[in-house]
């Protein structure tokens, strides 16, 4: 489904990404592990285009997402959750969903649809995202991203801060994408909450992806996270 | 009294100017210096316009209002999409390149249609008398039709303007295109991650922006003549009215504007346009240093 081959990226001078590899197919949950500053964000950055590629190319079903603008990026399908959620925090709940589906002029039915998945949200459509709590800020991001009916799905630290009843939650919505058929890919820092959902693990070191491991190989093997992550 | 409605003649020209400022600034976080030269193109286009146009001042004049605008903003739009997106929008870059384009602006303006003032005709200009009354010595009098008086051009300035900024309120807050700008304006990454052409929403900012100093203008020419060196004023006052109202606050925009228009209006009646200016200086240093987000913007975190 998507592809990464080998990309290279850099803010400015400051070369981050030097040669990043992996891949995800529908119905499946690749996790992105690698410590602070690995370049777990900028990885998903540069599949969205919002840094330019240096080398490497990101495929989407075989067409190459970097001869694209930017903005056709997410029209393709890819629904992309930030870290730190980034919602647009001066406009209300609803017009933050609003501008998800806009992204691929979806309508009335989507809407429903992610309203279903976070009832909290219908209950404050008129309330700045700005002010919602961070549980609540979450489900909106996941809610926005969704409103693509995305094909794939780019999820980056959606637990950090959160309580555990809202971590479950998120979990429950991203098994149940993935029943759906998307392709899943998750950055998170909590190695136990990957171990539960992932089928697929890549880790990344200094920019670079150096292993790809089943889920099948860690359970097997735990010593290989101690090898890459030092935990 | 009729300083008062002197005031909210200025007034009404000063909100469309600043607004145009400060929607640019609000959006794409650049300082447009060339912004009193935009005003400026759109004073001497409503000239040339209603004079290529001008068997009927009210057709020349509604001519002018529609196209030079227009003109102005497409011009702006091309001025983003050739300089201002090479130069990635940085905020210094962007200040350089926007005192080029002033230059550019006013000599090709001087160039092309020469160095005189230049009229337009109002559409109509009707006297009319308004009753002024006063406390004499026979109780309460009333003066008129020889007490005060006004143009109905000019009341026609305070309602078009009172219009204009309805209509941008309802853009901004009801529409889709609304919708976009203020999305690219809190964060214009997410917004590109969500399929909104952040390039092309600047674009449409500048030229927006830059038609409303061009629509400010062209109603203010029948009063004052169109010339290349119209700029200056506008864009001091459109800078002191942003830094008061906060940068990139609309409403704040649109009090000061009232504000400092309607008190350069009454200064400059009872005493005189210089001591106006000054007075508008002292507040701002006044406001940059006790409340330098300005009295609506909020402070950066
Ligand atoms: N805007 C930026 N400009 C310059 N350097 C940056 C920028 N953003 C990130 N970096 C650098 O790029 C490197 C990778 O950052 P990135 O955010 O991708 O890491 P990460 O793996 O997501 O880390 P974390 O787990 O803390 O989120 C870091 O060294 C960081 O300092
Ligand atoms: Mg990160």
């Amino acid at each position: 489904m998507l592809e990464v081959q080998g990309i290279h990226a850099a803010y400015g001078d400051v070369r981050v990404l030097r040669g990043v590899t992996f891949d995800v197919q529908p119905a499946e949950i690749m996790c992105l592990l690698g410590r602070n500053g690995a370049g777990k964000t900028t990885t998903l950055k540069s599949v969205m285009g919002l840094l330019p590629l240096g080398d490497g190319c990101v495929t989407l079903a075989g067409e190459n997402l970097a001869t694209l603008p930017p903005h056709d990026i997410p029209r393709r399908g890819i629904g992309y959750i930030p870290q730190g959620r980034r919602l647009f925090p001066e406009l209300t709940v609803g017009e933050n969903i609003e501008i998800g589906l806009m992204t691929r002029s979806m309508g009335k039915e989507t809407r429903e649809w992610v309203l279903e998945l976070f009832p909290r949200l219908r209950e404050r459509l008129k309330q700045t995202a700005g002010t919602l709590s961070g549980g609540e800020q979450q489900m909106l991001a996941t809610a926005r991203a969704l409103c693509l009916r995305p094909k794939v799905l780019l999820l980056d630290e959606p637990t950090e801060g959160l309580q555990p009843s809202m971590i479950a939650l998120i979990r429950d919505v991203i098994l149940k994408m993935k029943a759906e058929g998307v392709a899943i890919v998750l950055v998170e820092q909590r190695v136990d909450a990957v171990l539960q959902v992932a089928d697929r693990v890549v880790f990344i070191e200094n920019g670079t992806s150096v292993k790809t491991a089943t889920a099948d190989d860690l359970r097997k093997d735990p010593e290989i996270l101690t090898r890459y992550l030092g935990v | 009294m009729l300083a008062t409605l002197e005031g909210a003649v200025i007034a009404s020209v000063l909100v469309l100017t600043a607004m145009g400022l400060s929607i640019v600034f609000g959006v794409m976080r650049v300082v447009n210096v060339a912004h009193g030269e935009f005003y400026m193109l759109g004073a001497v286009l409503a000239w040339y316009v209603s004079s290529v146009l001008g068997v009927n001042a009210v057709v020349g004049f509604v001519a002018a209002l529609v196209l030079a605008p227009l003109l102005v903003g497409l011009i702006a739009a091309a001025a983003d999409r050739l300089i201002l997106k090479h130069l990635k929008y940085d905020p210094d870059r962007t200040i350089v390149a926007t005192i080029g384009l002033l230059y550019i602006i006013q000599q090709t303006t001087l160039m092309t249609f020469g160095p005189d003032a230049r009229p337009v005709a109002p559409p109509f200009n009707q006297r009319l008398a308004l009753p002024w009354f006063e406390w004499g010595e026979n109780g309460l009098e009333m003066f008129w039709p020889w007490g005060l008086s006004i143009t109905s051009y000019k009341l026609f300035v305070i309602a078009a303007a009172a219009v204009v900024l309805l209509s941008l309120w309802v853009l901004i807050t009801r529409t889709k295109l609304g919708l976009i700008m203020r999305a690219t304006q809190q964060d214009s990454e997410t917004a590109l991650a969500f399929g909104i052409p952040v390039g092309r929403v600047y674009s449409v900012v500048f030229g927006l922006g830059a038609g409303l100093a061009a629509l400010g203008a062209v109603l203010v020419v029948p009063i004052q003549q169109a010339h290349y060196l119209m700029g200056a004023d506008p864009l001091l006052l459109s800078f002191i009215v942003v830094i008061i109202g906060g940068l990139g606050s609309l409403p704040g925009t649109v009090v000061a504007a009232l504000l400092i228009g309607m008190s350069d209006g009454i200064i400059s009646v009872f005493f005189s346009p210089t001591l106006a200016k000054i007075i508008a200086t002292f507040l701002v240093a006044m406001v940059l240093v006790w409340r330098p987000q300005g009295l609506f913007g909020r402070a950066v975190t």
